[in-house]
């Protein structure tokens, strides 16, 4: 099984540190194993060898319950003299959780420096073993390495790293210390396997391993319904997508014969353009797409996910698992960009759930809510770029979006951070999430105070900060397309393409406007005007240890400046144009070109800036109005707030999409599966009417034969000699 | 390895050495009865443990042999025993092995030293009787994947039955007696159909020959059935196996037997005696019967059956308040997916199919044993009675959850290959029972999470959980070999997809080319 | 002289019959069982003169199995008075379905 001995063609990166590409997922692997290890071995205290002798000595099992500082206050704080003890394995978890994560950077970096020098007309693929060779079906654990993979890699374990160092300032008082490190370097793993796994199966271990982990961490204060029951649904919902992603493979396999990526992407394009294999191929897997990023329908698990530890959301549920759907759709660009209806209910989808996430953001309270919703709008308009064929701009996104909004999420992290302790030094069990309850907190937490600020800006589109490159180059895109391209040329349920992408772009735009509005609103309320945490409280309000800020100062640079990776040709004053688009062209250029007929996108210089322009302006507008009409210093503590009324309530609720998957789909299910098919055919007809009814037929046969016997000898002798005396007769008489 | 057991013969001997070990076990058994009656009863239960628990561990590692002696790309019938039995009726001792029935015949032999430990503690009224049960059950289970003689195999598929019946009958829970009753008419309906069915083949086949014979190997080459009559066969054949697997609707028998035997009745049962049924399908019904199976009304009937059974069973288990019971139907949805694979008759879904057999006993029988441990130190398998124990049985509940994933069939577990094969396959030829079938995997999750959430997450609320310990050295040590199988199998499952690949191959080939009416000799065995 | 054997055989056999029919002691009963058998040994001595020995053998074969049904079902009957201080038929229904 040794990787070096299977000979790997004459790749060029063969000859670099990039043969060592296995060694990528196997680091944060082996983090899982000791962590694991010492999680169990703190934990754990094995059974007397006879479990079913008596339990007279009860255990001391109610001690110490843990629950998190997201745990919405009421947490262990009654007990009065409650000293948090670091767990004992606390030092070496701290080492190995984010050393093997520094450790995977480091080889990234590597492998990235190597990528650069050679030609990357061919992805790298590393054959490791023999999977499932079965029949036709031959699955090899392969990894792929191209330049797409490796903008993932570098993103996961470059974020990731951060996250993990943040991690350990954030959760260094809880007891499941190692056990919360064990599953984020497992998450880091699985994430890995997601972005370098040489086939589609094996791309799929990855994408259930990061839900699975994404379950694990979602409810790891499991002891709270509330967080186990989240991290149920995001498993279960996810599922439903992953539904899609089997039949998209059963699909590919029996219409292509294959499943490795590259066979696939090769026989795909020789499939008749738009034709109904391809088209179900693409909608099926974004099907999957939709469950794994958070889209509409599917959406509605991502925000109940904030449950779990604050950089579990930052790094899982923002930075790198939900935009798996975004890498799934440019790694099958072939396959998309063959089905240009598939590529139009893509981008439809990601502009609704851009905008219909971006409502309910306007009037979330929770301040990781705000985030959530926040980040199933960008999403959405990742699955726009790369809906309309965009792939780069939709990646890029990816990359600014995971700069900026881990960055927001770290951030919101400390806030809650030093809420949290504020309140528990003084006991009181207030919502440390609500940012009704926060307010003036830029005097207390100065650092993260800017350092959100920069995210905010970056995610609103102020020029020169990340987020205004990538959505300005999404919106761009979307617009560039209306005409001439396979899009505009085909048609969604009878609409023309190209008044489809203007129905995007239109939500593009909307959305934007609203980005600015509730990230403006949710840093008013946080850090502007008076403080409503409480008198005792304000006392413990202070910055955040610097193992926690330090990682948000890197991202808040990252934030800043990532939109250099690919600037555009309008700004080609500022930097290199377009690096990252000539850094995917191996990858993503044929099908980009497939979209656009084979031309580059060409637009006016007057539209070019009427575009941009106009972004810019509404990036403003949203922020002066939010600064105009929001009044942070009239806000009262959540205790005190009255509740919502008409639209506001309905947005606060969500517009009740759970309430009503739960009466459409969920209690149904239970409900027919309880009293139909268990009750009913189980229970009733199966076992009541055929099993025991004939069991039941034979004990009436068996009581009838029975009234027969009355027990008297007498009797018994009279039908006997009656009987003797009529066959005696019936033979005489024949 | 391999020139190692071809110096000492091990191929020529191992089948009845197999088959007759467990016998002279409970014949030592019985021995030790009679020899210790005036001891205390502690000691000699704890004698007789130790005794069974020998006999089953010499009986595994005796078999594991079979690994490397048997050569499963050779379509001769492996280390084989003919052996005259009753000559009047030609009935023979024939034994012999493919790769199919190796990987069974292994997953019986090292699941039974599991099952045993696992009732270490928990039997303890007339352990000899158990014990012997438990070894004769083992003959019956072997014999059946083994024989290659119709009347072999029919008194191997009935022997199981009754130590089976007293094992769930005698050491099971509250309502035993209606259980084991259940089980026994049950299956007895079921195989005596196909008790007829043996017999006319027999008939048939001896007609053929000149004089009396029940070989397998004599009926498949030689003996040509009319569409009609092959038909009427299969039916019989089917119904016996149908009940066994179970499928729906003929699956009422299995949730009170798990739920009413002992935790190694449970275990034996899901983990082994399930796949006598999916086996016998795959040995006898369907290249005996290629025609009937080949019908298209046929075969649609049987995928329809399995597809209802995934469905049903997920669905069933769903609202299950036992947590016992909940395994059981999640096994006749596991079970759905064999038929799935077996009847889409590819190489791909086949192999799935068996695949997922070998998952089945895997992940369900260690879910049958931590149900098992926790009752036995909580007296209850009702899931609303538990609730966040996590934190009082760690390890339980980390092995709970990564068994309980297997069973999911997420992937990196051997849960995933199997029915991913089963379900890839399966769509080329049946594309919407495979679509359909795919939806198990979000039922799957939603039934075992719900249920995991419920017993080891959520509050704890119930202070008498408080006080249960943890799993101990030895339930670790037992539930362990599960656990590698578990990550084995759904890293690597090369090695043992390797071993059933050609035998799989070569029934697919046969049943398509023999329904088609070539003459094809894909599975003609040189005796 | 085979014609009166037989009668006699055939008178017996009824008496036999008619007390096992009216009676309602259980010793009676059986001893009009015994009464029955004993008229078929007769018949069958009888004929034995015509048909040859095997009669005879059958005669001896039925008077074991007589003798050891007498050792049983007394042994019943005694069990059951025993039980049931009574031997009266009319007040054992065991059988009663």
């Amino acid at each position: 099984m040794n990787p070096a001995l299977i000979p790997e063609g004459a790749h060029p990166l063969a000859a670099t540190i990039a043969r060592l590409v296995w060694l990528l997922p196997l680091l944060p692997l082996a983090g899982f194993l000791i962590n694991g290890t010492l999680a169990m071995l703190g934990a754990a205290k094995v059974g007397p060898a006879d479990p079913s002798a008596g339990h007279d000595h009860a255990g001391d099992a109610h001690g110490h319950d843990a629950h998190g500082h997201d745990a919405h206050g009421h947490d262990s704080a009654h007990d009065d003299h409650h000293v948090p003890v670091r767990h004992k394995f606390a030092p070496i978890v701290s080492l190995i959780g984010p050393g093997v994560l520094v450790a995977a950077f480091g080889l990234a970096v590597a492998c990235f420096f190597a990528m650069r020098g050679v030609s990357m007309e061919h992805p790298y693929i590393v054959t490791l073993y023999q999977w499932m060779p079965v029949g036709d079906l031959n699955l090899n654990a392969t990894m792929l390495l191209d330049p797409l993979s490796m903008v993932m890699v570098l993103v996961i374990t470059g974020v990731g790293m951060l996250i993990h160092v943040f991690s350990v300032g954030y959760m260094q008082d809880d007891p499941g210390y190692p056990r919360y490190f064990a599953y984020l370097n497992l998450f880091v793993f699985f994430m890995l396997m997601l972005v370098l796994g040489g086939s589609y199966p094996l791309l799929f271990v990855g994408w259930e391993g990061v839900g699975l982990c994404s379950y694990l961490l979602i409810g790891f204060w499991f002891s709270e319904k509330a967080n186990a029951d989240a991290g149920k649904k995001a498993f279960i919902v996810n599922r439903i997508g992953d539904f899609g992603f089997l039949v998209a493979m059963f699909l590919m396999f029996s219409n292509l014969g294959t499943l490795d990526i590259g066979g696939v992407a090769a026989k795909a394009v020789e499939l008749p353009m738009g034709g109904a294999v391809i088209t179900a191929i693409a909608l099926f897997l974004f099907l999957g797409c939709t469950g794994k990023s958070a889209q509409i329908p599917l959406y509605v698990w991502l925000p109940d996910a904030m449950a779990g530890p604050t950089p579990v959301s930052a790094l899982i549920h923002a930075a790198t698992m939900v935009t798996a759907g975004v890498y799934l759709v440019a790694r099958s660009s072939a396959i998309f960009s063959m089905a240009p209806v598939a590529q139009l209910t893509v981008a439809l989808v990601g502009g609704l759930t851009a905008f219909f996430a971006a409502t309910i953001g306007l009037k979330q309270w929770d301040i990781k809510k705000v985030l959530a919703y926040s980040t199933v709008s960008q999403l959405g308009y990742m699955f726009v770029g790369v809906g309309v064929g965009a792939y780069t701009a939709g990646v890029f996104h990816l990359v600014t979006h995971a700069f900026f909004k881990a960055l927001l999420f770290l951030g919101s992290g400390s806030v809650i951070f030093v809420m949290h302790a504020a309140y528990h030094h003084t006991h009181n069990h207030d919502d440390a999430q609500d940012m009704r309850n926060m307010g003036g907190l830029k005097q207390y937490m100065p650092v993260t105070f800017y350092l959100m600020w920069t995210a905010t800006l970056a995610i609103a589109g102020i020029p020169l900060f990340s987020g205004f490159f990538s959505k300005d180059e999404i919106l761009g895109s979307v617009f560039a397309r209306v005409s001439h391209s396979t899009l505009a040329e085909s048609s969604l349920l009878g609409i023309p393409g190209g008044t489809v992408l203007l129905v995007v772009y239109g939500l593009g735009l909307a959305s934007a406007l609203m980005t600015a509005i509730y990230m403006t609103r949710m840093m008013l309320y946080t850090f502007h005007g008076p403080n409503r945490t409480g008198e005792a409280e304000r006392a413990h309000l202070k910055e955040a240890p610097w193992i926690m800020t330090g990682p948000l100062v890197v991202l808040a640079v990252l934030a800043a400046f990532g939109g250099w990776l690919n600037v555009p040709e309008l700004l080609s004053a500022i930097g290199p144009v377009g690096s990252l688009e000539h850094w995917l062209e191996p990858v993503v250029g044929a099908a980009t070109l497939r979209t656009t007929l084979g031309a580059a996108p060409e637009m006016a210089h007057q539209t070019e800036l009427l575009l941009v322009g106009t972004a810019i302006a509404i990036a403003m507008a949203g922020i002066a109005f939010a600064v105009i009409r929001l009044k942070p210093a009239a806000l009262v503590p959540k205790k005190d707030y009255p509740a919502a009324e008409g639209i506001d309530r309905v947005l606060e609720n969500k517009y009740f999409v759970d309430e009503g998957y739960d009466a459409a789909f969920v209690r149904p299910t239970v409900g027919v599966s309880r009293a139909v098919l268990w009750k009913g055919v189980d229970a009733g007809i199966i076992d009541g009417l055929f099993v025991n009814g004939s069991a039941l037929l034979m004990r009436a046969f068996g009581w009838m034969g029975s009234q027969l016997q009355t027990g008297q000898l007498g009797t018994y002798a009279w039908v006997l000699l009656i009987g003797a005396i009529t066959i005696l007769g019936a033979f005489t008489l024949r | 390895m391999t020139a190692f057991l071809s110096s000492i013969n091990y191929n020529a001997w191992i089948l009845p050495v197999l088959l007759l070990l467990p016998l002279f076990g409970a014949l030592g058994i019985w021995a030790h009865a009679l020899v210790s009656a005036k001891d205390p009863a502690e000691k000699r239960w704890r004698e007789v443990r130790l005794l069974a628990f020998w006999f089953f561990l010499i009986e595994a590692i005796l078999s594991l042999g079979l690994w490397w002696s048997i050569d499963p790309a050779n379509p001769a019938w492996q280390a084989m025993v003919d052996l005259p039995w009753i000559p009047q009726w030609g009935v023979r001792f024939t034994v012999g092995l493919d790769g199919i029935a190796l990987t069974l015949v292994l997953l019986t032999t090292l699941m039974m030293p599991l099952a045993v430990l696992g009732s270490w503690t928990s039997i303890r009224t007339k352990p000899h009787a158990y014990y012997v049960m438990l070894l004769l059950l083992t003959i019956g289970m072997l014999g059946v994947f083994l024989s290659l003689d119709l009347v072999l195999f029919y008194v191997m598929w009935e022997i199981m039955l009754v130590p089976m019946y007293m094992i769930i009958g005698v050491w099971g829970g509250e309502r035993r007696l209606y259980a084991a009753i259940k089980f026994f008419i049950y299956t007895m309906i079921g195989s005596l159909l196909m008790l007829v069915a043996i017999l006319y083949l027999g008939y048939v086949s001896s007609k053929v020959a000149g004089s009396p014979t029940f070989s397998y190997d004599f009926i498949i080459n030689n003996v040509a059935l009319r569409p009609e009559t092959s038909l009427w066969l299969f039916g019989a054949f089917a119904l016996a196996f149908a009940v066994k697997v179970p499928m729906f609707p003929f699956h009422t028998w299995l949730p009170d037997a798990h739920v009413e035997a002992p935790t190694a009745g449970s275990v034996i049962l899901a983990a082994i005696m399930l796949k006598m049924g999916t086996f016998g399908f795959i040995r006898f019904a369907l290249p005996l019967f290629p025609s009937a199976v080949m019908n298209p009304a046929v075969r649609g009937f049987v995928v329809a059956l399995a597809v209802i059974g995934i469905i049903y069973g997920s669905l069933v288990a769903l609202v299950q308040p036992d947590f016992k019971k909940l395994v059981a139907y999640s096994s006749v949805s596991h079970l759905g997916f064999v038929m799935l694979g077996i009847f889409a008759m590819n190489v791909e879904s086949m192999q799935g199919a068996l695949m997922v057999n070998i998952n089945h006993g895997v992940s369900t029988g260690a879910l049958f044993l931590l149900v098992g441990m926790i009752y036995e130190r909580r007296h209850t398998r009702m899931i609303e009675d538990y609730g966040g124990i996590a934190k009082v049985v760690p390890i339980f509940a980390t092995i709970l959850t990564i068994v309980s994933l297997s069973s999911i069939g997420v992937p990196g577990t051997n849960g995933f290959i199997g029915e991913f094969l089963v379900l890839v396959g399966s769509y080329k030829t049946q594309p919407v029972a495979s679509v359909i079938s795919a939806t198990a995997v979000i039922f799957a999750a939603a039934y075992l999470l719900w249920a995991l959430q419920r017993i080891i997450y959520n509050p704890l609320t119930k202070p008498e959980n408080a006080a249960i310990k943890d799993l101990n050295w030895r339930e670790i040590g037992l539930l362990t070999p599960l656990l590698i199988a578990i990550l084995w199998l759904g890293v690597y499952p090369k090695p043992l997809l390797d071993k059933t690949e050609p035998a799989a191959r070569r029934l697919v080939e046969y049943v398509h080319a023999t329904a088609a009416g070539v003459n094809n000799s894909a599975l003609n065995r040189s005796r | 002289m085979l014609g009166e054997a037989l009668a006699l055989s055939a008178v017996l056999f009824t008496i036999g019959v008619i007390g096992v029919l009216t009676r309602r002691n259980a010793i009676i009963i059986f001893m009009c069982v015994e009464l029955m058998l004993n008229a078929v040994n007769l018949s069958f001595v009888a004929l034995s003169k015509v048909y040859g020995a095997t009669g005879q053998v059958f005669v001896v074969f039925t008077m074991t199995v007589a003798a050891a049904e007498a050792a049983v079902g007394l042994a019943i009957i005694i069990a059951i008075f025993r039980h049931q201080r009574s031997v009266n038929l009319q007040n054992i229904n065991l059988l009663k379905g």
